[in-house]
């Protein structure tokens, strides 16, 4: 594959020569536009430049992310010698660099007319599809073609044909769609570490797809579908209820499938959730998301929607509103109540129970273990002695240590960001002293080669990530932990030595030595090992860099979306709510969005729901907990309410409200909980708030939460006195889309609580960055579009707030080490350490809704390592049996020879398996068949 | 006083002229092939529906009228799951011909499509679906655009190689 690429880059080099260019960074140069003079960053090429200044100049096979190989020959100008040159030559501006002075020409008839005949070239080949394309409407291909005014087939012979590959439940392929930009692969193979996508074949027949049909590996794959600029790649979900993207009615969202807060377009039509595409953050997302974030949708729209508030053991158990009101009146005002958070449910929600029954009666709804180890994390972040790192800070770290945590399975994009971080300081390396532009990828790529930037990733197996690591160490958490210590007692001589084995002492001084080296060091871990020394080591670490680098981050990944928001009301665990009920006989709990069954062992669950006189229940899906509701409250789910999200980085950030349902009993949690209030007090109706009130009150009751009310602009936002659509200007069928319920168009619903519009009247220009819904601009109608919402191509969005962060640095705080370390970890005589392992596919709740992510799961097994496996006496897929909690399992077992003796792994969150007894010990015994 | 004389006159006269009104509606009025009236859906030369679902139509629709949801068989042919005019909003603009890439919405000489009651002019799919062609004999979408819908095998369509041999390294 790899020489079809570099043919065609080799090309693009005897063209292109960039080498003469010096590059100086930020600083300015002037250059002349068809004689018109513009200040441009220098350092940049010319298309960035363009494109920067709002100048259309069509492009293919260059991107932000991807930077340029001069593949397409699309963007070509004209550059002339000086000011007197009236002849110019065509170059491609993707592969010039901007120099002082430099005259060139966009509108030039040459350059016009080359730019328009390759456009044709590529269309020679390109199937009339249109019509039945997934990429219509929101296609770079048509965009661009409309661009260069291409409009009349002058080519009569055959078109070129492909066959199509199966490539998972995900993303469709339509090879005879492609224009060979080999945007797929450079991100797929470059960006995102994906081995099973390729070029293949030669000439005008390469072929980009796998060797054989079958699932694309990497979790990153969704991302094609943005990619690539025609539909050879498309979101198979989305093609199951297609709709046109000016169809959509859309709204900024943010990802609820793990602690990261991606920020998504999520896009409705006729009541259902139809996509979720992704909305640029520069210092979050960036431009990709994970399969799991952008496919993990299909919840919203499942048959197993709560849709009916429930009094259960009545006659009649489905009740309507007032009904359901009154019955809660007495529920709540004769009984001490008690709430259940969630780490699933937005701040406002949590905040709205909390109010509801005060903030002694309120209880994370976590285990005691998890929400330790949350606790240690929030109070970590909140000495302010470290910054925390957004995933802009890891792309941009020169230096990582994960410890303990599997992000390639918690926290996808993080995983993304850290291989960006390995690629970026190698880059960086390869190019010092080098005047060689940062941008021009299969140059810079060459010079690299296998180099990599500085990786050490510790965690108890193996994970993709550990063939771009530099330093590899599988071990127990706790030896870990350790390991973490002994690092910072290697970078400050002060503290007290840690007793490891010689190995691993020397991987222990190569990691030191490399963070003490770096400027921009980034430490993350994390709780998916349920042990919080790992927390405390991996804070002592960046609190002794602080010494030696310039910038120190620090990420920790939380298991939920909304877990740090959660965690940092400080509430006390699960198991204290069960003593209370257990001690007091006549309490009412209140649950909000939280599948107990989830967080806590069945046992202790039974427990809590026996001994809860009522329990009221509010959730958007059917699950045990809701089972075992005496009071059913459907709620809406993240499509069909505003709220906001407290990220694994204390980074507050707002998702709004898609559509409203047509089902009037599905409302907004926060919304009951405040009917609730209203009706506890006997006044109003709960509905005079929004949600800048709901956090206001936030900040009030809770002081570390400040600024948090500030997250995005308040519900009467207006720009010129319009409020912004959720529509776009050409969305269709207004009129006939409800005709046939009632030929009289119903009054557009009504949005009191954001500054949206469920139509496309309103303010048509660009809106705050927290407030995009969609991307589009004139003539850009595909996701490229974003170009233009940002200050320069790749760069930050104009204006951009990019969300609250609610952990203030402090620059001055000294750092307390924390010192008190683990033993070492040693394997018990027939017990094992049970740790969870997590799945992308298949381990958070929601997601699991997705067909496509229930057939990517894996099934249940037991993983213990090989010296473990011999005195049991099994082998791979042998059966063996595991008691937990008085009921015992039998799994196959599976070998791993990473893992330390003495631990056994089962993956966690899949559903029909009771929450095991993490970082507990365990027996397993060998079945004999 | 003369010209109003020789206007009576003339008025007179016309009652030897040749009658212009028609008998509506015992008499029809002829229409032109493209004269823009009832809004139908046809069928492909091989009896297939030629609408695919593509939403130019709906987008064409200045009033908005037309609303569709696109879905799809075993053989990845597109459809409409429904196709609903609301003809009480429509002004018969042809918009939605012009925009159809596949000749399936088409406009035929019909006019009589009043109602008593405003909801019956709520068409959908079963309602604007004929059995013909229309205006456009012989085209069938599916053969000349490039993927495989059940219709021809790839490389089978009308002016289409082959499909690609990845193996070969012939030029």
């Amino acid at each position: 594959m790899a020489k079809s690429l570099k043919l065609v880059v080799a090309c693009s080099l005897i063209h292109d020569s960039p080498f003469e260019v010096i590059i100086t960074n930020d600083t300015m140069s002037t250059i002349y536009i068809d004689n018109k003079p513009f200040e441009v960053k220098a350092g940049k090429n010319l298309l960035e430049a363009c494109l920067s200044l709002g100048i259309d100049l069509p492009y293919f096979c260059w991107h932000p992310a991807l930077g340029s190989v001069g593949a397409c020959r699309q963007c070509a100008v004209k550059v002339f010698k000086d000011e007197n040159d009236t002849r110019g030559r065509l170059v491609m501006s993707c592969m010039e660099s901007i120099k002082d002075g430099l005259h060139l020409s966009v509108s030039d008839t040459t350059a016009k007319a080359f730019r328009s005949q390759v456009i044709e070239w590529l269309m020679t080949n390109h199937p009339h599809d249109c019509p039945v394309c997934d990429e219509g409407g929101s296609c770079h291909l048509q965009d661009m073609t409309v661009m260069t005014g291409h409009d009349y087939r002058r080519y009569h012979y055959k078109k070129r044909t492909y066959t199509n590959q199966y490539l998972g439940p995900f993303i469709h392929h339509e090879m005879n769609r492609c224009i060979q930009c080999y945007r797929c692969v450079r991100y797929y193979h470059d960006y995102a570490g994906g081995k099973d996508l390729n070029v293949f074949a030669a000439h005008n027949h390469v072929y980009f797809g796998r060797e054989q049909n079958g699932v694309l590996q990497s979790p990153f794959s969704g991302n094609l579908t943005e990619v690539c600029p025609t539909g050879v790649f498309t979101d198979k979900t989305l093609r199951e209820h297609y709709t046109r993207k000016w169809d959509l009615t859309t709204a900024p969202s943010v990802c609820h499938h793990c602690s990261l807060g991606c920020n998504t377009i999520a896009g409705e039509r006729y009541g259902a959730l139809r996509c979720i595409t992704n909305r640029f953050n520069s210092q979050v997302n960036g431009y990709f998301l994970c399969d799991r974030g952008r496919f993990g949708y299909e919840f919203v729209n499942s048959d197993n929607r709560i849709t009916q508030p429930l009094i259960r053991n009545r006659a009649v158990e489905a009740v309507d509103e007032t009904v359901l009101m009154d019955h809660l009146r007495t529920l709540i005002t004769n009984n001490t109540i008690i709430g259940i958070g969630s780490p699933r449910a937005s701040v406002e929600s949590n905040v709205a129970l909390m109010q509801l029954v005060g903030k002694e009666n309120f209880y994370q709804g976590i285990s005691d273990n998890l929400g330790f180890i949350e606790k240690r994390i929030v109070e970590v972040l909140q000495t302010g002695v470290v910054k925390t790192a957004s995933l802009n800070d890891i792309q941009q770290s020169d230096a990582i240590l994960v410890l303990g945590e599997d992000i390639w399975n918690t926290a996808p994009v993080m995983a993304l960001a850290v291989r960006q971080g390995v690629m970026h300081t190698a880059a960086e390396q390869a190019l010092q002293n080098r005047a060689l532009p940062a941008w021009h990828d299969a140059a810079v790529r060459e010079l690299v080669q296998e180099e990599k930037g500085f990786l050490a990733n510790c965690t108890i197996t193996t994970s993709p990530l550990d063939e771009i690591s530099t330093s590899v160490v599988h071990a127990a958490p706790d030896e870990l932990a350790r390991i973490g210590f002994a690092i910072t007692q290697h970078l400050n001589a002060s503290l007290s030595p840690v007793q490891l084995g010689n190995d691993a002492m020397t991987k222990v001084a190569a990691i030191a030595a490399a963070l003490q080296r770096a400027k921009r060091p980034v430490i993350i871990s994390g709780t998916s090992c349920y042990n919080e020394a790992l927390i405390r080591a991996a804070f002592d670490i960046a609190a002794a860099l602080k010494a030696t680098a310039d910038e120190v981050h620090i990420a920790y990944v939380l298991p939920e979306c909304n877990s740090m928001g959660l965690a940092m009301m400080g509430a006390s665990s699960f198991e204290n709510a069960v003593l209370r009920v257990s001690r007091n006989t006549n309490v009412t709990a209140i649950l909000l969005e939280n599948d107990i069954y989830r967080n806590m062992p069945a046992h202790i669950a039974d427990v809590f729901f026996d001994k809860c006189q009522q329990c009221i229940v509010l959730d958007s899906l059917n699950n045990p907990t809701t089972q075992k509701a005496d009071v059913l409250i459907p709620a809406a789910t993240f499509a069909e309410a505003d709220g906001t999200l407290v990220n694994n980085e204390g980074r507050a950030q707002r998702f709004y409200q898609v559509f409203i349902p047509a089902n009037k009993n599905i409302q907004e949690s926060w919304k009951w909980l405040l009917k609730l209030q209203a009706l506890k007090n006997g006044t109003g109706n709960g509905q005079a708030h929004h949600p800048e009130d709901v956090l206001t009150l936030c900040e009030q009751l809770m002081p570390q939460f400040t600024g948090i009310a500030s997250v995005a602009p308040p519900h009467d936002f207006r720009i010129h006195g319009q409020s912004l659509p959720r529509a776009p200007h050409r969305y269709s069928g207004r009129t006939a889309m409800l005709s046939n319920l009632a030929v009289s168009e119903p009054k557009p619903k009504q949005d009191g609580d954001s500054p949206f519009t469920f139509t496309m009247e309103g303010f048509s220009g660009m809106p705050p960055s927290p407030l995009i819904p969609f991307f589009w601009s004139p003539g850009w109608n595909s996701i490229q579009s974003v170009n233009k919402y940002q200050q320069e191509p790749g760069g930050a969005l104009r204006n951009e707030h990019a969300g609250q962060l609610l952990f203030q640095y402090k620059q001055e705080a000294a750092p307390v080490y924390f010192k008190d370390m683990p033993e070492a970890f040693v394997a018990r005589n027939e017990k094992w350490l049970l740790l969870p392992q997590y799945y992308i596919m298949g381990s958070e709740e929601l997601s699991f809704y997705t067909s496509g992510v229930a057939e990517l799961s894996p099934d249940v097994y037991i993983a213990i390592s090989e010296k473990d496996a011999e005195p049991l006496g099994v082998v791979n897929g042998s059966l063996i049996s595991i008691k937990v909690f008085e009921q015992t399992y039998e799994l196959p077992v599976k070998i791993e020879a990473a893992l330390q003796r003495g631990v056994a792994l089962m993956p966690a969150g899949l559903p029909g398996i009771q929450v095991m007894p993490w970082n507990g010990y365990v027996q397993l015994v060998s079945v004999k068949l | 006083m003369l010209s109003h004389l020789r206007t009576m006159w003339l008025v007179f006269l016309h009652l030897f002229h040749k009658k212009e009104t028609i008998e509506y509606p015992e008499e029809k009025a002829p229409l032109h092939p493209r004269y823009r009236g009832r809004i139908v859906l046809t069928t492909d030369p091989d009896g297939g529906e030629r609408c695919v679902g593509c939403y130019l139509c709906a987008v064409a629709c200045p009033v908005d009228c037309i609303a569709l949801q696109a879905t799809e068989d075993e053989e990845g042919r597109r459809y409409p799951e429904f196709f609903r005019i609301n003809f009480s909003r429509c002004i018969f603009c042809g918009y939605c011909e012009d925009a159809c890439p596949t000749y399936a919405i088409q406009l035929i000489p019909d006019f009589e499509m009043a109602e008593y009651n405003r909801q019956n002019l709520v068409f959908e799919k079963e309602d604007l679906l004929i059995n013909s062609q229309g205006k456009y004999p012989g085209y069938n979408f599916y053969r000349v655009a490039g993927l495989e819908a059940g219709v021809k095998k790839k490389g089978e369509g009308v002016n289409e190689e082959p499909p690609v041999d990845v193996h070969s390294l012939l030029p």
